[in-house]
């Protein structure tokens, strides 16, 4: 009777034990699964450079919540200009009445680009960190609906984008040329788009 | 140099010009239409507000390249009940000091009122914004707008 009550308890010692290591097991691969990658650092730091270009007064003047900036030092824009309904301004003070979307006018010294407008408001990066726009640029809602190709192409071919990299006499352009730039955007994209930690 | 086609007030020019050059620079210089004022140059004073398609326009900013083929309006060819009404305030309230930006605020009054016929204050204020008047006679022109804005209707 004696050894039959050892061995019970020693079979259920057993199988408390090996259920404990498997639940804990299971934690450990769900854990495992659950943490966030390690970030590629190369795409880290292509990152970095994409959002010099990003925060750049020619890029971030225009992605504001109600009126744009203007000028290098990224001053009130003059004369104050509202966004509107439509992006494109008020009723008498709108974008087209001096921007020209022929381009820059050499005369006046007003830029000009096809589209000419304030980005959506729900793409506005005013006072984002380098972490906060990053993970924005991956968000469809706050990125106008784009997947990451589409964010490719976006900064790739869009006219008003490229306008950036020939800003007129008077303005800086964005502070690394295109060609770098989406080679940057590639190796960004490919490593799944990681963004630094705040 | 290009052949350069324009309508203005209705009626088709021709110019052989710079694609580049301002409109203002073509009103004014080649086409002798001076009722169109240059004020800065920079598209920061309004003073040489046209209409293109409807829209006010800078034209010391606006090229001819991109005003070509387009409605251009100036102030001497200005017309229609709310051009009227504008006018009509413009006189009764005798809103003019120098002159000299007046053009170019009525220009942009029309315009103003032409999509909204009851403006706010704010709505003045906003759309009135880029046309800057030396003599600072902005009460009156925000007077007149909204006398406009009775005679066209908008405030009823």
């Amino acid at each position: 009777m004696g050894m039959r009550r050892t061995v019970a308890l020693l079979r259920s010692t057993v199988t408390s034990i090996a259920l404990l290591s498997a639940l804990a097991a299971c934690d450990g691969r769900e854990k495992k699964s659950m943490a966030r990658p390690e970030a590629d650092p190369g795409a880290l730091r292509a990152w970095e450079q994409i959002a010099t270009v990003l925060q750049h007064p020619r890029c971030l003047n225009c992605h504001q919540v109600d009126t744009p900036l203007q000028g290098d030092d990224g001053h009130p824009h003059n004369p104050r200009v509202t966004r509107g309904p439509d992006n494109l301004g008020v009723a008498a003070m709108r974008c087209t009445n001096c921007h020209n979307q022929k381009g820059n006018n050499p005369s006046s010294g007003v830029p000009g680009a096809p589209h000419w407008s304030l980005a959506p408001l729900s793409m506005s990066w005013a006072d984002l960190s380098s972490a906060a726009l990053c993970e924005s640029l991956k968000d469809p809602k706050r990125n106008g609906g784009r997947s990451a190709e589409d964010l490719k192409k976006h900064m790739g071919e869009d006219k008003l984008v490229l306008w950036g990299w020939e800003p007129g006499a008077g303005r800086e352009p964005v502070p690394v040329d295109h060609a770098s730039f989406l080679q940057l955007l590639t190796t960004w994209v490919a490593a799944g788009m990681p963004c630094p930690k705040e | 140099m290009a052949r350069i086609e324009l309508k203005i007030n209705g009626q088709d020019r021709q110019l052989d010009a710079d694609p580049q050059m301002p409109l203002l620079w073509a009103l004014r210089d080649l086409l002798d239409m001076t009722g169109t004022k240059y004020g800065c140059g920079r598209a920061l004073c309004g003073a040489c507000t046209v209409h293109i398609d409807g829209e006010a326009a800078r034209s010391c900013s606006i090229m001819l390249g991109e005003a070509q083929g387009r409605e251009i309006t100036t102030i001497e060819g200005v017309s229609g009940p709310v051009a009227d009404a504008v006018v009509g305030a413009w006189r009764e309230l005798d809103v003019v000091q120098c002159g000299y930006c007046q053009s170019g605020q009525i220009m942009s009054a029309i315009t103003l009122l032409s999509k909204n016929r009851k403006p706010s204050d704010e709505d003045i204020d906003a759309s009135m914004e880029g046309n800057i008047c030396r003599c600072g006679t902005y009460q009156r022109i925000r007077a007149a707008i909204l006398e406009s804005a009775k005679k066209i209707g908008g405030d009823q």
